[in-house]
């Protein structure tokens, strides 16, 4: 795609981890060698309220730190899915919880509608990972880094004893993309 | 080769504090600083070192003078409301001459304001917060690994001047993560202050030898007894109502910043070798003034960034070396114009001096500032 800035946005209500998702990204993209910055905004709450956290990812040094016009976005809330996919990029990524509804005027062709919250609620088993599979879900989707990268950045921000439950959010939430829709929206980066 | 690590702001500071020897925090959490108090109260036990939460911040700058003077290096972390609470013991601690690092993680004010919001509006309070003429040396860093490596040189002011030291970050640099290579803590130059101990009669607790401005510290509560106190006092650190005496101190104490600011006082520039205008800013807003300053100059236009990475004393010697290359000066602060009124002073009318400042809690882009860059140079063809 030759792109320099991938700007990426993460967006739901305090308390489901936004927050750390954008920051495993970021993890695993120092892992691999690349630029990046990772910054949050959030209300004074420490749940509920809305929460926004942003990671960059470049081959170049990165200097300003704030994502303007996100290249992907993810929204796990109503209030975040229509506040945010207003301001997305030409050809953005949208990734939703499939109980949310899609705004009118954003690209159907270039969301990704899957049950995020569910799957981490009824499959792993545990609400609390829906970051967890995101993250699975989104790397399967964009193909930003390699798997045993991206479950080494989740190892380094997860409390000891819960890797096989983290392992298992990941792998649930990759399984959520079908291959076709991975090869649409794979990105190259670096 | 170092190993890269993902690293918050907040975390890098702590991280560089430590590196400089900082064994004692005592603070009040407040946003965005939290992760600051959060870090201490993780790594400081690790490396032998105390941390305690107080309850306010007044209690926090006073456990931080009583540490010091106890001979530890010791530091506060707060934001603008916990900033305004501690000045009265900033100023005792520059009266008394007890070094600390006071880290303030700027957030929009007035008051409690918008608590996550970024902002520089502490830029003037950081040297003028606290009431009577005090020496002040604040620093302000841009990126993750210079909170690291800026906060050592903070924490070597400190102890060498005998003076607290203004850390002023930013929310946006506080809260932003980058992959940083941390330096070998075996390769950082670290100052301590010069100790006296059991000097005898003749050498008293603040006595400062001819020619000098900073006396050695004697660590309060090991071997001799003396007084520490905020009124203006005699070498034996008891008050005095000589008006002669009380000048003498209160001139040393500015001297000690002011005869040393070359010593005290650094710049960043980027690009200012051949420009004509100067983007003057400090601290977070500096991430999106380098992009402003390398999209002008992929546009073949002559600008350059000057960054005061010492923002107090104010670094006028080296943009009054700048002067006579340029025909324009563009201020970028989030703030209503505070460093603004420190580069009209050294410019002196000699230049046009522009400002694009912010106080609604966003951040000013790289193209707000290309705008302004555009809009100026347009003025000036009108005039």
């Amino acid at each position: 795609m030759g792109k320099k800035r991938y700007e990426m946005r993460f967006a739901g209500s305090g308390g489901q981890g936004v927050i750390l998702a954008s920051v495993i990204l970021a993890e695993a993209a120092v892992i691999s060698g690349l630029y990046t910055v990772q910054s949050q905004a959030y209300g004074p709450e420490a749940r509920g309220g809305v929460s926004k956290a942003e990671t960059i990812l470049s081959s170049e040094k990165i200097w300003y730190s704030k994502v303007t016009h996100p290249d992907f976005l993810l929204a796990l809330t109503q209030a975040s899915l229509d506040a945010y996919t207003k301001t997305l990029a030409d050809g953005a990524v949208v990734m939703m919880d499939d109980s949310l509804t899609l705004p009118k005027g954003v690209d159907r062709s270039r969301v990704i509608s899957i049950p995020i919250l569910r799957a981490a609620k009824e499959e792993v088993g545990k609400a609390f990972t829906a970051n967890i599979v995101a993250v699975g879900a989104i790397n399967a989707a964009l193909r930003l880094f390699k798997d045993d990268i991206l479950l080494e950045a989740v190892r380094r921000h997860i409390p000891a004893g819960t890797e096989e439950i983290n392992k298992k959010a990941l792998d649930i939430g990759a399984a959520l993309i079908p291959q076709e829709q991975a090869d649409v929206f794979a990105q190259k980066l670096g | 080769m170092a190993k890269t690590v993902l690293m918050q702001g907040n975390e890098a500071a702590v991280e560089g504090a430590l590196a400089a020897g900082m064994r004692f925090f005592a603070g009040y959490p407040i946003t965005p600083s939290t992760e600051i108090a959060e870090a201490c109260a993780l790594r400081l036990p690790q490396e032998g070192g105390k941390f305690i939460q107080m309850e306010d911040e007044l209690a926090s700058i006073a456990a931080v003078l009583g540490a010091s003077a106890a001979g530890m290096k010791a530091m506060t972390a707060t934001s603008g409301p916990g900033f305004s609470l501690m000045q009265e013991n900033i100023g005792y601690g520059a009266m008394a001459e007890i070094p600390c690092v006071i880290i303030d993680v700027q957030r929009a004010g007035p008051s409690t304001g918008l608590p996550t919001s970024p902002s520089q509006g502490d830029y003037m309070q950081a040297k003028w917060g606290t009431h009577g003429d005090h020496p002040v040396i604040a620093l302000s860093p841009a990126t993750v690994l210079e909170c690291y490596t800026l906060i050592v040189r903070a924490f070597n002011l400190a102890e060498k001047y005998r003076t607290p030291v203004i850390f002023l970050m930013d929310e946006i640099v506080g809260h932003m993560r980058e992959g940083i290579e941390l330096p070998d803590p075996n390769r950082l130059i670290i100052n301590h202050r010069k100790m006296s101990f059991h000097d005898g009669a003749n050498k008293q607790c603040y006595y400062v030898p001819e020619g000098k401005y900073v006396p050695a510290m004697k660590p309060f509560g090991q071997g001799e007894r003396y007084n520490i106190t905020g009124l203006a006092h005699d070498e034996s650190g008891f008050p005095v109502n000589s008006s002669e005496i009380a000048g003498k101190l209160i001139t040393r104490l500015l001297d000690k910043v002011e005869k040393n600011v070359d010593d005290i006082t650094r710049v960043e520039e980027y690009a200012m070798d051949d420009a004509e205008t100067a983007v003057v800013c400090f601290g977070g807003t500096t991430r999106a003034v380098m992009d402003a300053v390398l999209a002008a100059r992929a546009d073949g236009k002559k600008v350059g960034m000057f960054r005061p990475i010492t923002v107090w004393p104010f670094p006028e010697k080296q943009l009054l070396a700048r002067l006579p290359q340029l025909k324009r000066i563009l201020m970028v602060e989030h703030n209503h114009g505070q460093m603004l009124l420190e580069v009209q002073r050294t410019v002196g009318g000699t230049l046009p001096v522009d400002f694009l400042g912010r106080v609604d809690g966003t951040v000013i882009s790289p193209s707000d500032i290309l705008a302004k860059l555009n809009e100026t140079e347009g003025q000036s063809h009108a005039e």
